[in-house]
């Protein structure tokens, strides 16, 4: 968690100056069940990261884009990413989410 | 190059917004603010502004626009009463809650219900807890002038500032007004140039968060802060004003007060009814004066009690009631007496409530009461109602 | 845009949002503002995309993000959008400089409160995107009904129980809503389907004035169905006719989905579990009632775009 801050050492009007910082905030630890990815079976067709809703599926951009390892600090186990593989190279395995 | 010219309260406060020359306007009619944002618009036409105007559908999507607008970087600006105001409250709060510097001319005016469209204060009463600076003006020249303070007040503490003028009589009484030269004016507001703005897309950032139990508060209290500060703002850019206009912008004005046993203390124009009585009485020898408000938000507190504290007797005239609960000019000036080592006898009254006149008989009778010594402090006068 | 060329856009929204596991608008939002490279500012209403991507001092906005109250998502960015008109006349900001506007909102803050700011917004012409996430309730205060509810859906102010069966009245047509402003642009899209969304989104960036975009968008909470279902249930409403995909350009209505087979709408009401008093024997009925309106919609949207 962040530091609190005093009222005076924050911005006015709540605003937040740092776009994008909720990459701070680690979602991980929401999560049951957790995606297996078996990357030989992958075609990268990058549906999942796509539909991932959390974004946590990171990606090599370029021509033919390359999956990664899914992120496990963000991610909450929804299980979408299995669900919408066209190749089923996804499954979702109960286990701990710091594993 | 200033012009004298016969201006009804609505048009001064339209030719200031003339010449801020505002990035964005956002209009809607109500009576009888209306009369503002008609002669703005003709100003538009005309091609005297190069405003965005947008004619909103609502008051509430009037001060939203502003919301966004301000947020955005430009200067904003609207104009409502009454019901408008009301409409608009819970984006009032989101105005001053994320720092915005909307400037409004507020045409005071009873609210609902019954339906009325006449002058009181409980429009812009009923949100004077509400985190927006409020400025109170007697007169056209007042009301127009109190614009571009309005502004470079607003920007300076970053809060949104309310100029009122009483419906009808301000709004549409005309009187000789001095619009000051175009450019000085404009020279004086200067552009806006907000640190953060939404339209610099290479600085993104968020406004307008959900704050939870860990930094609301923190947000509150710098809202507060700054609400303190702009009376010492107020002040200031008073000065720098009053350099070109020649007038002066107190917190409060005070008239005959010097060696005052009675005092008079109300907002807008019924203080200028007042100073006719006062002049009146004092021919007569009666030792009156008057006090007026002229900023109600921040409340010069600490001011007022210094300025009130070897008077005798004091009379708040009140525009607007409470319902159960004091009136919100004098609970203020009650606040403000009760550190006081040496303090008037109060009086509340309450007047004027959708436009019921007030004759300068009617205050001349309070100035009377006063006088006398004779009048219970603790029970509120109504001044003008049948079967009192 | 195709899924790869999707993957190659810069992600505008962080993750660390707090939004349910399985939520369906963040692959809207993040597919939407992936469909323009122009630079965006947002606004949003109140409501669970707003509240859970700002909870104070994170923001998942990596664009400028404007939130300010519930109904007024559209007269917000309207007033954005006019700054940007007033500050580039005035030479703040480079005059071959392009800023997009894009406000979100979901089926209360447009359906209901919001529907007024939104009408005004359109009728003005000014130049931005509405995103509607419809996930057919007041999701962010508890699953109450709006008026995007479908008939026969329970909610907690229109529950199912021994003489109620859920919501009694159909759902409201908002794309319709939207037409009838003459707006340049209205489409409906789904979650499922972000490929017709992005190119529904392009188009909607491109095109001078105002533009509708109705995002069918599954909620696992307030639907009540597996997590793992949302884009499935997505597209059974597709493919039952229940969600059909189309869009208006000045006018003129174009179907961008013909389903191959006749999905039947107890395959797209099953899984969920707001619907599940429907399957009881006495409530036959008004799954007929929905087969039957269903039917009746999509004849009329099919002659629509035959016109």
């Amino acid at each position: 968690m962040a530091e609190l801050k005093p009222y005076r050492e924050i911005p006015i009007g709540g605003r937040i100056e740092k776009a994008g910082n909720s990459e701070e905030f680690k979602t991980g630890d929401w999560k049951t069940f957790k995606p297996v990815w078996n990357s030989e079976k992958c075609t990268n067709c990058m549906v999942c990261p796509v539909l991932c809703p959390e974004d946590c599926i990171p990606v090599e951009k370029g021509e033919k884009p390359v999956r990664k390892e899914t992120d496990l600090d963000y991610c909450k186990g929804c299980g979408i990413c299995a669900q919408v593989c066209p190749v089923k190279c996804i499954e979702m395995k109960k286990g701990d989410a710091d594993e | 190059m200033n012009k004298e010219m016969p201006l009804t309260g609505a048009q001064s406060v339209a030719h200031a917004m003339r010449q801020i020359n505002p990035d964005v306007v956002a209009a809607f009619p109500i009576t009888p603010q209306t009369d503002i944002m008609m002669n703005f618009a003709k100003f538009h036409s005309d091609g005297k502004v190069d405003t965005e105007l947008v004619r909103v559908e609502s008051e509430h999507s009037a001060m939203s626009c502003c919301v966004g607008a301000s947020a955005a970087g430009a200067r904003a600006m609207t104009a409502t009463a009454s019901a408008g105001l009301a409409l608009m409250w819970e984006i009032l709060g989101v105005a001053s809650g994320s720092r915005l510097p909307i400037a409004m001319a507020v045409v005071n005016r009873a609210l609902s219900s019954p339906i009325n469209i006449h002058c009181d204060h409980s429009d812009s009463m009923g949100c004077r807890d509400h985190g927006w600076i409020q400025i109170y003006n007697e007169t056209n020249q007042e009301a127009y002038e109190s614009v571009f303070l309005a502004v470079k007040l607003a920007e300076k503490v970053m809060l949104p500032c309310m100029i009122c003028l009483d419906g009808f009589i301000t709004s549409h009484g005309v009187q000789n007004v001095t619009l000051h030269d175009d450019k000085q004016m404009k020279g004086f507001v200067r552009d806006y140039e907000p640190k953060k703005w939404l339209l610099n897309t290479d600085d993104p950032h968020t406004v307008g968060p959900l704050e939870l139990q860990d930094y609301y508060f923190e947000t509150q209290k710098q809202r507060a802060d700054a609400m303190i500060q702009a009376k010492e703002e107020y002040l200031k850019i008073g000065k720098e004003l009053a350099r070109i206009t020649g007038n002066e912008y107190p917190l409060f004005e005070e008239y005959q007060m010097d060696d005052a046993e009675a005092v008079v203390i109300v907002m807008n124009s019924t203080a200028g009814n007042t100073k006719a009585v006062i002049d009146k009485m004092r021919k007569d020898g009666k030792k009156v004066g008057l006090l007026k408000p002229r900023l109600f938000r921040p409340f010069p507190y600490k001011e007022i009690a210094e300025a009130l504290k070897h008077k005798k007797y004091t009379a708040v005239l009140d525009r607007s009631e409470s319902y159960g609960a004091n009136a919100p000019l004098y609970a203020e000036i009650k606040s403000a007496l009760y550190e006081a080592d040496s303090k008037p006898k109060l009086k509340s009254y309450i007047f004027g409530l959708g436009g019921r006149n007030i004759l300068e008989p009617d205050i001349e009778k309070v100035y009377d009461e006063l006088l006398s010594g004779k009048f219970d402090h603790l029970e509120t006068g109504y001044i003008g109602l049948r079967g009192e | 845009m195709n899924y790869k060329q999707l993957v190659n856009k810069p992600q505008k929204l962080a993750p660390g949002h707090r939004s349910c596991a399985g939520c369906g608008f963040p692959p809207i939002v993040r597919t939407v503002l992936a469909s323009t490279d122009s630079p965006i500012v947002a606004s949003c209403a109140t409501g669970c995309l707003e509240v859970t991507t700002t909870i104070y001092p994170f923001t998942s906005w990596k664009i400028p993000f404007i939130h300010s109250a519930f109904e007024n998502s559209a007269a917000t960015i309207s007033g954005v959008e006019a700054a940007y008109k007033a500050l580039k006349r005035s030479g703040k900001i480079p005059k071959d400089k392009e800023i997009k506007f894009v406000a979100f909102g979901g089926d209360g803050g447009t359906f209901d409160i919001g529907l007024q700011s939104l009408s005004g917004a359109l009728e003005r012409g000014h130049d931005f995107v509405y995103v509607l996430y419809d996930n057919e309730a007041y999701m962010n205060t508890g699953i109450q009904r709006s008026s995007g509810t479908p008939m026969g859906a329970s909610t907690t102010t229109a529950p199912a129980g021994k003489v109620h069966q859920g919501k009694e009245e159909w759902k409201k047509d908002m794309a319709k809503i939207a037409v009838a402003h003459n707006i340049p642009y209205v489409a409906q899209a789904s979650v499922h389907n972000p490929i017709d969304l992005s190119m529904k989104a392009e188009k909607a960036f491109s095109t001078k004035g105002p533009a509708f975009l109705i995002v069918f968008q599954p909620c696992q909470t307030g639907w009540k169905y597996p997590m793992e279902k949302t884009m499935e249930i997505a597209k059974l409403a597709v493919e039952s006719k229940f969600w059909p995909l189309y869009e208006v350009e000045n006018g003129k209505y174009k179907l961008n989905y013909k389903p191959s087979k006749n999905v039947p709408i107890e395959e797209y009401l099953k899984p969920q579990g707001r619907y599940k008093h429907l399957f009881r024997p006495d409530n036959k009925q008004i799954i007929e009632k929905i087969q039957q309106h269903v039917n009746e919609e999509w004849e009329k949207l099919v002659n629509l775009c035959r016109d």
